[in-house]
């Protein structure tokens, strides 16, 4: 494992191991208990896998009655509890915790309830992403947060990391698709937030929950918005001989109105790699390709193709295809969507970066890669969602070389440290789990940080639940709800007063 | 009895931190033009926030602006107009219907009352847009959270947690909201003479149509009279509309009058008659009637929702028009607000909540203004308070009956006019 420190492991709890183990099998009769090494290595990472680490015991319930029961059980018993979707994660937030039960929730895996009239799906947590679409697509529906990992990631789990996806910039993230959820806390107790209606009562619980990468509560049942698929999609490829150019046409195609269904830019590095995998006819001497995808009715469609043509064309682009067909538009994509793979054939490991940044500040960070690639003598190569500013670089290394895994981590964290700087943030849509969670300071303050600490206190006061992810350092929520008046120091005379 | 005014959020931090070492609560106020909702407070002292205004970023290209809490919500949308943006989510003014003046209100409050209008089917609630905040707890801390780009998940997104809190967990001092191209143009079209029932039947064919319908609303017999002046005459109407480029607009009305040609008589209303119609259901007119009658605003599940009107006026005296597909219901009650029964019957058709957003004070104090929550949810949300505000020196009581030193409303619980 990286040099990440994570919450010490408690020495009564793995005393108790076997008599845990046990009573887990009592709460989840069957299958749903794990305890063997070899049985357990499944489950020691999920997608960020430089990170591994066994868990005390896997669990599996199946009803929702024993995942209340398990959390109460642990809470009373001060044992923590690591919850995890399909593993799919890129930051390191289902990485096990060895003094931790693992909570697997993919046997929650049935589609509940399909509502037309509503326009809702309700389904269990782990159903994946893409099998909500599948459910509905037959009667010309979809689900519109679409991360690359929809064939497997689970809809439990994009609630957790608000997964975001290639369409968000137009169709929202999770956050923006999810109606409604039934969570359980850690003490056992079951809630309800919102269902098939809009916005939820009360305080919007439903928001905080949303992108809170299981640290709030376990997450048992899911309610989205489902929209009919557009009429048609058409793309098109732009290349442009600098980054600058590229990004001035992005600003102008905003500028005009036009939202994109999606907007993608990759330099020079990914969109070699890329072509050199799929042969997908990408131009190779440009610094920068676009791929515009418009979607909607199709006599919208070719009203707007036109329209961005003109644009590329205005910001000197120097080549600009249109898909004239299905096949040809998922060409473009091809080589896109098989960037990680393609970067992966290149160099034997590739460390994958999310920052966001405003988009104005693209060829002054993409500079700044550069030279910081310089520095650490490491390549890079990046694919940018180009609408939303969200970058993806992908830092090319060998873990087999002693040191570069290190050297791959620092080069990252300068990165990230960029994007803040920029005005940006450390993650647009991967979170930020083990991987960003001491560069959280970056972004906020202690003060900051405490306040997010404390509604962490709300749900979990006793910092059982994926404890060691997302926070720096960890405070106990009673020392956070010291007071600490400010008597005597108001700087009173400043304010008029009537 | 004291106002602050501050001017900086400097000087809203010394007021809280003032606030707090008094334990002296405070009644936290934009323009005050959302006042008459909630439960009735009473706070010895203000914190009037107006004069902490100004626009601090605008950049239409990253569709991004940060303004200051004060900023009028009429001089934010003005400066997007001019650059051919807008807010997606379309604010609702409740001025109309609170008897006040319309077009108040600042971009705070937008926030705290988590404001939405007919488009909220299709683009969100100001939750949904916005993206950074900075704000001030009742622990006299000032804090931040999110940030000034579209796509953000570092930490807790504590920004949502601000809409719909009306003022009770912190107090805003910068918002930062994603911005949207204006529609090129837009038309609506009106089927005449649905019943209740066939008009919910017409919007959810509409709106699960490709035809992108960006606000389906229906306004029964006696209602459609009460909009635009009277232009759409008395006869039911069922407004769809659909709203971008110009050919895809003429393109997408005929897709619908094909798929509802035979659901009745069908009107189009164009350009800026539209945006009129749609500026009146966004702001309830309908109910802008000068009276206190209580008013509910009611989010249900749309293809019920009628059928709970239906039961509620075979027991209660009840007027009710649609936005939202059908799912937001707006009632107007001619005598008691009969919170109980309202509340029963959304519960019996799909669930939901339902929020008297106009009643008389003595009402007000004696019914619960907000959904009544389950006991462990609202056991989480008074954490999460406490979390924020220890002392309840903000807005104590508006949402619910609170039980620190800054609860005066126990004096007329129970009693109604």
């Amino acid at each position: 494992m990286s040099g990440i420190s994570m919450p010490k492991p408690d020495a009564a709890t793995l005393g108790r191991r076997d008599e845990i183990v046990a009573d887990m099998r009592i709460i989840v009769p069957g299958e749903g208990v794990v305890d063997a090494v070899n049985e357990m290595r499944a489950f020691e990472s999920d997608g960020l896998t430089a990170y591994r680490q066994l868990p005390m015991v896997v669990v599996l319930p199946e009803t929702v009655a024993q995942v209340s029961r398990l959390l109460k059980y642990c809470n009373d018993r001060n044992i923590r509890v690591v919850p995890r979707g399909s593993g799919t994660s890129l930051s390191g937030g289902a990485l096990p915790l060895e003094d931790a039960v693992l909570l697997v929730m993919s046997r929650f895996n049935r589609i509940i309830e399909i509502d037309y009239p509503n326009r809702v799906v309700v389904a269990q947590p782990g159903v994946t992403n893409l099998g909500i679409t599948t459910a509905v697509e037959l009667d010309g529906f979809y689900y519109a947060p679409d991360p690359s990992s929809q064939i497997a990631c689970s809809i439990g789990g994009n609630v957790a990391e608000n997964s975001g996806g290639v369409h968000c910039l137009k169709y929202g993230l999770t956050a923006n698709n999810v109606l409604g959820i039934e969570m359980v806390l850690m003490n056992g107790e079951v809630v309800r937030l919102g269902g098939k209606h809009l916005d939820a009562e009360g305080y919007d619980l439903l928001g905080i929950m949303t992108g809170s990468e299981g640290l709030l509560g376990v997450v048992t049942e899911v309610t989205v918005r489902i929209l009919k698929k557009p009429e048609t999609a058409r793309a098109l490829l732009i290349g442009f001989p600098t980054s600058e150019q590229g990004g001035q046409c992005v600003a102008d195609i905003i500028g005009a109105g036009i939202i994109p269904g999606g907007m993608e830019m990759m330099d020079r590095p990914a969109i070699h790699a890329a072509e050199d995998f799929v042969h997908a006819g990408y131009p190779l001497d440009v610094e920068a390709l676009l791929i515009v995808e418009l979607d909607g009715p199709g006599v919208e469609v070719d009203h707007l193709i036109g329209l961005v043509e003109a644009i590329a064309n205005r910001n000197g682009a120097t080549t600009c295809r249109i898909s004239a067909s299905e096949q040809e538009r998922l060409t473009f994509w091809a080589g896109r969507k098989a960037a990680f793979p393609a970067v992966g054939r290149i160099s034997p490991d590739y460390y994958c970066m999310d920052g966001t940044i405003p988009r104005k500040e693209l060829p002054r960070v993409l500079a700044g890669m550069r030279e910081l690639s310089e520095q650490y003598g490491l390549g890079v190569a990046n694919v940018f969602h180009a609408g939303d500013g969200n970058l993806h670089p992908l830092i090319l290394y060998d873990a087999n070389k002693p040191g570069e895994l290190e050297k791959a981590e620092a080069f990252g964290s300068d990165i990230l440290r960029l994007c803040v700087k920029v005005g940006g943030v450390l993650t647009g849509e991967h979170g930020v789990g083990v991987e960003k969670r001491d560069l959280m300071p970056e972004m906020f303050n202690e003060i900051d940080l405490d306040q997010q600490m404390r509604v962490k206190c709300a749900f979990d006061p006793n910092h059982l639940l994926n404890p060691g992810k997302v926070f720096p350092q960890l405070r106990r929520c009673a020392e956070l709800g010291r007071m600490h008046v400010h008597r005597g120091q108001v700087a009173f005379p400043d304010i008029p007063r009537f | 009895m004291t106002t602050f005014t501050p001017t900086t959020s400097a000087e809203v931090l010394s007021a809280v931190q003032w606030a707090l070492a008094e334990e002296a609560p405070l009644e936290i106020l934009g323009h005050g033009s959302k006042r008459a909702i909630g439960r009735p407070l009473q706070c010895e002292h203000t914190l009037d926030l107006s004069q902490l205004s100004g626009v601090t970023l605008y950049e239409p290209a990253e569709l991004v602006l940060s303004a200051r809490s004060g900023t009028p919500l009429a001089e934010i949308e003005a400066l997007l107009a001019q650059n051919g943006q807008r807010f997606d989510f379309e604010p609702m003014d409740y001025g109309p219907l609170l008897g006040q003046t319309p077009g108040r209100g600042t971009i705070g409050g937008t926030l705290a009352a988590n404001l939405a209008g007919p488009r909220r089917l299709k683009a969100g609630a100001a939750r949904d847009h916005i993206l950074g905040i900075h704000a001030v707890s009742g622990r006299g801390e000032a804090f931040k959270s999110g940030g000034r780009v579209v796509k953000n998940v570092t930490g807790y997104d504590l920004s949502k947690a601000m809409a719909a809190s009306w003022g009770t967990l912190a107090v805003l001092t910068d918002v930062t909201f994603k911005v949207l191209p204006a529609a090129e143009t837009e038309t609506t079209l009106a089927i005449r003479g649905l019943l209740d029932d066939n008009a919910t039947a017409a919007m959810a064919l509409a709106i699960g149509s490709s035809a992108e319908v960006s606000s389906a609303a229906h306004l029964p017999e006696r209602m459609a009279a009460r909009v635009t002046g009277g232009s759409l005459g008395g006869d039911p109407a069922t407004l769809l509309r659909v709203e971008g480029f110009g050919p895809s607009v003429a393109y997408r009305l005929e897709q619908l009058k094909q798929l509802l040609g035979n659901a009745g008589a069908i009107e189009e209303i164009s350009g800026e008659a539209s945006a009129a119609l749609w500026r009146d259901m966004r702001d309830v007119r309908p109910f802008a009637d000068g009276s206190d009658k209580p008013v509910w605003r009611v989010s249900m599940p749309p293809a019920d929702a009628h059928n709970m009107v239906l039961a509620l006026r075979m027991q209660a005296a009840a007027d009710a028009f649609y936005d939202w597909q059908g799912g937001l219901v707006w009632l107007r009650m001619e005598g008691e607000p009969e919170a109980d029964l309202l509340r029963m019957l959304i519960r019996k058709f799909g669930g939901g909540h339902a929020t008297l957003v106009r009643a008389p004070a003595a009402w007000r104090a004696a019914v619960p203004v907000f959904e009544p929550q389950p006991a462990a949810l609202a056991a989480l949300s008074a954490r999460l308070k406490a979390e924020f505000d220890p002392k309840n020196i903000f807005n104590p009581g508006r949402m619910v009956p609170g039980s620190g030193p800054a609860t005066l409303t126990g004096a007329t619980e129970g009693k109604t006019p």
